[in-house]
């Protein structure tokens, strides 16, 4: 059993007098040790609600977990001295300094800086110039930093970061991921949630997941391998009128933006000429329309239909 | 000689020692979709909120819908529409409290607002959930709701801060339909995102670097200038020159 982490039907029902909220839905699903994992998914999508009973801070209405071997409900104390956890929110003493943070969960967990300064030393000397200011002051970047040396000083079996990236702008969510691939290097196994699917292909194997649910499961390069249509790319001068017209297009099964293109499956192959000469009879010039690669943005289009 | 919506000339401002927007000159024009991006700490918030009539320049002026920043913010408050990713709707009225919420707000009567109300739940397809509390509904739909709203009083400009962060693909992408049937209807979308395919769907894009405008073109315009063959190229070529950076 070299599991990091086994999911066994794990369920999650939240009710309120909104409403019922099905969070999880029987998910299962198992991280190998040493694997960089991602659960890729929108907002509301149960990634939260999933890290939270890992992390034992919320009970599962059904269904078992393991992390490190350790069972989530009866091993809770074990599991908690090693793993790490980043929660979406900030959730580090706004008003103790950077030095005092980490000198707070070091000794909640019976270590130093010192001791696993080789995990952190990446980490930790962009923040120390700082390292006399309080947490609350810090910016965005600088907060997430500290929060994931918090959460790495202990040297954790296991790291759960839960949308380290949100809000973050393209720049710093690369180096992010930079960070997160040296530490993969030195063995800690990592599961890490984003909105963004453009990150997915940074993972050892993903989770699409949507309402609960774990649409597909496998490595970035399989998901996209097992995109069922052929896909093309297509665009000209006026964008928005190209997607509407093509959409008025019998032979289209679906088209939708795509950045700079429109994403194009045609309901049949070998209408491209066909199409084309709609388009012209449409006014539409300069179109270019060229075969490509699914990314993982388009398997999960194509899962949520 | 196209209509101006947004004029900006010098726009600045200053906290202490630290210039938060520096200078900052630009138009932005009728029924387009200008995407307004930056690095975090680049000094678009701030901008936005001068533009908003909501923080008062340091130096500088600029012109909303019609308005200036200096002397008439109330105008422009009444004047534009506003809505970001934190702040869109309250949870615990229903939609349909929400509409007349903010209808009210905007100053709209309560014949236009029954009205717009009506057309706006059967558009979104809400008629059963219109008694529904917004707290229930998925994001995607809530952003929805809250751009619908925004643009209520149909204002000349609307300013979105991050519409669509955490909206799952197949949303995100109704969300921009709906961006584009607004610009048809004459309305002005300024527009602030981290998802650089969003940048390729707005007619021109800015991008701030430490406090100041460093490129402004259309995406295609922009992707000569630098080189680039996408957004993410430009907009990495450009923010990992900041020396000011919010990391």
């Amino acid at each position: 059993m070299n599991y990091a982490v086994e999911v066994e039907n794990i369920r999650k029902t939240y009710t309120s007098e909104i409403g019922t909220t099905h969070a999880l839905q029987d998910i299962s699903f198992a991280v190998n040790s040493g694997e960089l994992f991602g659960l890729i998914g929108p907002d509301g999508a149960g990634k939260t609600s999933l890290f939270r009973i890992l992390t034992t801070v919320l009970l599962a209405d059904g269904g078992k977990a393991t992390v490190n071997g350790f069972d989530v409900v009866n091993k809770y104390r074990e599991i908690r001295s090693c793993v790490g956890y980043m929660p979406g929110k900030f959730s580090l003493y706004q008003d103790l300094t950077v030095e005092e943070n980490l000198n707070f969960f070091a000794t909640l967990f019976g270590t130093t800086l010192e001791a696993n300064y080789e995990l952190v030393k990446d980490i930790y000397i962009q923040i120390e110039p700082f390292k006399k200011r309080r947490a609350g002051k810090l910016s965005g970047g600088m907060k997430q930093k500290l929060a994931l040396c918090c959460a790495l000083i202990h040297k954790p079996a296991v790291l759960f970061l839960d949308e380290p990236t949100t809000g973050v702008d393209p720049v710093s969510r690369k180096e992010f991921w930079e960070m997160l691939k040296r530490l993969k290097q030195q063995g800690i196994t990592i599961l890490v949630s984003t909105p963004y699917m453009d990150e997915a292909t940074l993972c050892d194997r993903i989770a699409l997941i949507q309402h609960g649910t774990i649409l597909s499961i496998d490595t970035p390069q399989k998901i996209i391998a097992s995109f069922p249509h052929p896909l093309y790319a297509i665009k000209s001068p006026e964008i928005y009128r190209l997607l509407k017209d093509i959409h008025a297009y019998e032979n289209t099964l679906s088209c939708y933006a795509f950045g700079e293109y429109l994403h194009l499956i045609f309901k049949e192959e070998n209408h491209n000429d066909e199409l084309l000469h709609f388009l012209t009879n449409k006014n539409h010039e300069q179109v270019v329309l060229k075969p490509i690669e699914a990314s993982i943005e388009d398997c999960f289009i194509e899962l949520l239909k | 000689m196209r209509e101006t919506v947004i004029s900006t000339n010098q726009l600045t401002k200053q906290f202490g020692d630290f210039i938060a927007t520096n200078k900052i000159t630009f138009e932005v024009y009728k029924g387009e979709i200008f995407g307004f991006l930056g690095a975090n700490g680049a000094g678009k918030t701030t901008a936005m909120r001068m533009l908003c009539g909501l923080s008062k320049p340091s130096s500088g002026h600029a012109t909303v819908a019609g308005f200036d920043v200096n002397t008439q913010p109330e105008e422009i408050k009444k004047n534009i529409g506003y809505m970001s990713q934190k702040f869109s709707l309250y949870e615990d009225l229903t939609i349909t409290e929400n509409i007349e919420f903010f209808g009210g707000i905007y100053g709209l009567t309560n014949k236009q607002i029954a009205e717009k109300s009506k057309d706006l739940i059967e558009r979104l397809g809400l008629v059963k959930a219109k008694d529904q509390l917004v707290g229930s509904l998925p994001l995607g739909w809530k952003q929805k709701l809250s751009f619908s709203i925004a643009i209520l009083h149909q204002p000349k400009v609307v300013f979105l801060d991050e519409p669509t962060g955490g909206v799952d693909p197949v949303t995100r992408r109704q969300f921009w339909d709906m961006l584009y049937q607004a610009t048809e209807n004459g309305i002005t979308v300024f527009v602030t995102t981290h998802y650089m395919d969003e940048a390729e769907y707005c007619n021109r894009v800015s991008i701030m670097v430490d406090g100041k405008i460093e490129a402004l073109d259309s995406p295609d315009g922009l992707k000569k200038q630098f080189n680039a063959n996408s957004m993410d190229e430009v907009f990495y070529q450009l923010a990992r020159s900041a020396k000011r950076s919010d990391n």
